[in-house]
């Protein structure tokens, strides 16, 4: 292990990378798209019981301008998927997406003409809670599963590198 | 068999030569009518002073390819009367080359989704009927889902974002 | 005088929803304003189409009743009984006493969850975020119930042909009368911050209305019917469970306003209490594991008692041990569940120490096999959270229906929100929409 890869910039930016990580991970701004059945276990773990205000992730945003994580909670039907899409569009970087419930991760037992067979088949997904619905203690499991993620991804590298693949429009 | 209900008995005064069939299976009142009288029996259900069917609680149609009826489709409409307390289901059966009936809208105006309904899911139409088109699916959806003839898991491609959003 | 003149304003159309941060399920409504009033509204659904009605065409009767939970989400079970109520209607037979009580509990404690959800919804609309989870905490401890008594919270299928799932839990009357006074003090807060608020009255007296003559002729039932005057429930004018040998009232408004529905639903939420109290104290009662005295005595207790040689008088006591699901034992299950071998699944412990249980539950659940109502149809309804929930069933004698309707009691309700809004101001559309409590799953099936 040379001193040459602890050079004071790496240093730096990996410290700042934990720094921004941890501050995400607890400042949660969610955007629920909630559509279906879900909704009310949602609910449940928004209220007090569950309390999800707990994780830093208490405050719904209803504006996707506004909001970095995407809750997609309930089925999304074909006449659904273009609303969703533009949705997701409209969010600004650092976004995620939680596919909350089965029928949002595989479509689940509505395996038919007008349901969508899972959402990743239209939008990117980091974390899949199922369920129908999931109770909310794996809500809050998958809540903390994002939590990891965002806490774990670099930064600065990605500042760094501004050669700007999401920016062309 | 017990006594024909009042309902089923005035609806034949009325229509005698109109009405295919009756029957009260399970203690539903129901009765067959040709379609040209569909209007008129419902007026006489709405307004008779011993019916009084003041609600129409509901609308659908049923596909009955896969048995030997002979008509292919028959529209369902379900009748309540508050005050006494009475149920009835008129059926009009329509061949599946012919499918047209008229709406009901002037007399009840909750027909219009219903009938909306129908047509989005059996291909329906309804004459007289102010906005029929599809109200369940999307404009772009081929085929009516819930024809017998229309697979369960036929999917139709996703509509592009930006359309009518 | 002169401003009016001077400032001409042209109608502007505006789309609220699919997606809006108050729509709690997803419509669209495109609405065309004067100023802040609307002119003219347009309301388009079907945003939650699963296919419903086509899924139960595609397997058993019994496949069918996963999906009639998500039909209504805030109150499965009472889609559930109803669906249940018609196959059996289809079949010709009854199901025992103390099933009729336990579905009238279990639909009692639905109703107050919904009515619970949307009073507390409709409040927060209207920026009372406390109201609301005051709401939903009461609404926990009717769940905690359903999960003691199905095992799951919201997607119960509690219902079996013929009867229900399992019996109720042991200790289950004690928890409910909990629960009962939970919410009664939830429900004394509520009322507190709500009814009498001028903040509260001023958004929601007056607003949303619709006539009587305009509420019937479009189909209303439940609670926006009986807001306008109307008192028609299913439950007391063509009665069905036991609800014609308990006591409860019909509360109903006057105005058809959007303040007589929270009335309404408030009322309806301290009659359902009242309802299953007296169930409670009424349904018969179905054998336990007792003792010699009559006193409740628990399996394991029992076992205990045998491994420390305590064998003196044992033999004479009737124990039933639960070998598998809680409440799925012969002889509970046979209370609760129809005795035709045609309809209702064996009991598991039948399933799993006989060949005659065995086969039966073969015959009943393989492809092909199945319960086989015989040709004809059916409509039987039910008194939803949201108004009359029927189903209309065709069977052509094989074991899959040939055709499942359901009457959603929101569908009508939805036709007639462009009655609701037009005419009223753009901050009224919300509390309007949200006092209908529209419930997508049984909107778009």
């Amino acid at each position: 292990m040379g001193l040459g890869n602890l050079s004071i910039g790496g240093m730096i930016t990996t410290r700042l990378d934990k720094a921004i990580g941890w501050a995400q991970k607890f400042s949660i701004f969610q955007y629920p798209f909630i559509t279906a059945c879900c909704g009310m276990e949602y609910m449940a773990v928004a209220c007090s019981h569950y309390d999800i205000d707990r994780f830093g992730a208490g405050l719904p945003r209803f504006s996707p301008r506004q909001s970095d994580v995407l809750m997609v909670v309930g089925t999304i039907s074909h006449k659904q998927a273009p609303i969703l899409k533009k949705i997701y569009d409209q969010m600004c970087e650092p976004k995620w997406v939680v596919a909350f419930g089965v029928c949002t991760c595989t479509g689940g037992f509505y395996d038919n003409y007008a349901t969508v067979q899972g959402i990743d088949t239209i939008i990117p997904v980091d974390v899949y809670i199922p369920g129908c619905p999931p109770r909310p203690e794996t809500v809050l499991d998958g809540l903390i599963k994002l939590q990891k993620k965002i806490a774990g991804e670099a930064v600065a590298p990605a500042n760094a590198g501004a050669t700007s693949t999401s920016m062309d429009v | 068999m017990t006594a024909e209900s009042i309902t089923i008995r005035r609806l034949k005064e009325a229509f005698g030569s109109h009405i295919r069939e009756t029957h009260a299976y399970r203690g539903d009142d129901t009765v067959v009518i040709d379609r040209e009288a569909l209007v008129n029996v419902a007026t006489l259900l709405k307004q008779d002073a011993d019916l009084e069917y003041s609600f129409l609680i509901d609308i659908t149609a049923v596909d009955y390819l896969k048995t030997d009826k002979a008509p292919r489709f028959e529209v369902v409409y379900h009748f309540f009367s508050l005050p006494h307390k009475q149920r009835v289901r008129i059926k009009v059966p329509l061949a599946a080359d012919d499918l047209e009936i008229d709406s009901l809208v002037p007399l009840w105006p909750g027909a219009n989704w219903y009938e909306r309904e129908v047509y989005d899911m059996f291909g329906v139409r309804f004459r007289g009927h102010p906005n029929l088109k599809r109200i369940l699916l999307y404009e772009e959806f081929e085929g009516h889902p819930l024809r017998k003839d229309y697979p369960y898991n036929k999917r139709q491609p996703i509509v592009k974002p930006g359309g009518n959003i | 005088m002169i401003v009016e003149k001077a400032i001409k304003t042209q109608p502007m159309v505006i789309q609220l929803g699919p997606s809006h941060p108050a729509m709690h399920g997803t419509i669209k409504i495109v609405v065309e304003l004067d100023g802040e009033v609307v002119t003219r509204a347009d309301v388009e659904i079907g945003y939650l189409h699963r296919a419903f009605e086509k899924h139960c065409e595609e397997g058993t009767y019994f496949q069918a009743i996963p999906y009639t939970d998500r039909l209504n989400y805030v109150s499965p079970m009472i889609c559930n009984f109803g669906y249940g109520m018609g196959v059996e209607k289809l079949l010709g037979i009854q199901v025992t006493e103390r099933c009729e009580f336990i579905r009238l509990i279990m639909s009692e404690i639905s109703r107050v969850s919904d009515h619970l959800t949307s009073v507390g919804a409709s409040a927060m609309e209207l920026g009372a975020m406390t109201a609301f989870l005051y709401m939903i905490k009461a609404r926990e401890f009717f769940w905690e119930l359903i999960e003691a008594a199905c095992g799951a919270r919201v997607t119960v299928a509690f219902v079996r042909i013929g009867g229900v799932k399992a019996d109720l839990p042991e200790g289950f009357g004690e928890k409910a009368r909990r629960a009962i006074s939970e919410v009664r003090q939830t429900l004394k807060e509520v009322d507190g911050l709500l009814t009498k608020n001028p903040i509260f009255t001023d958004r929601m007296q007056g607003v949303g209305a619709i006539t009587t003559a305009d509420a019937v002729s479009y189909g209303f039932t439940g609670p926006l019917l009986r807001a306008c005057g109307v008192n028609y429930d299913v439950r007391k004018y063509q009665p069905y469970h036991v609800y014609d040998r308990l006591n409860f009232d019909v509360p109903t408004g006057s105005n058809g306003d959007n303040y007589d529905r929270y009335l309404v639903r408030m009322q309806e939420i301290e009659q359902s209490l009242r309802l299953i109290e007296q169930a409670l104290a009424k349904i018969p009662p179905g054998p336990i594991n007792v003792d010699l005295e009559g006193r409740v005595m628990a399996a394991s207790e029992m076992t205990d008692r045998g491994k420390l040689g305590d064998t003196q008088g044992l033999t004479d006591y009737r124990a039933f041990l639960s070998p598998n699901l809680q409440g799925m034992e012969k002889s509970r299950y046979q209370l609760n569940n129809t005795t035709d071998k045609n309809v209702a699944l064996p009991p598991k412990e039948s399933v799993y120490t006989s060949i005659e249980g065995l086969m039966n539950h073969f015959k009943l659940v393989m492809l092909g096999h199945g319960i086989r109502p015989p040709q004809g149809e059916v409509y039987s309804a039910v008194e939803g959270a949201n108004g009359e929930f029927g189903f209309y069933m065709v069977s052509d004698g094989s074991d899959r229906p040939y055709r499942v309707h359901v009457r959603a009691p929101c569908f009508p309700l939805m036709a007639a929100l462009h009655r609701m809004i037009e005419g009223g101001m753009v901050a009224d559309i919300v509390p309007t929409f949200g006092s209908i409590n529209m419930i997508g799953g049984e909107l778009d099936r």
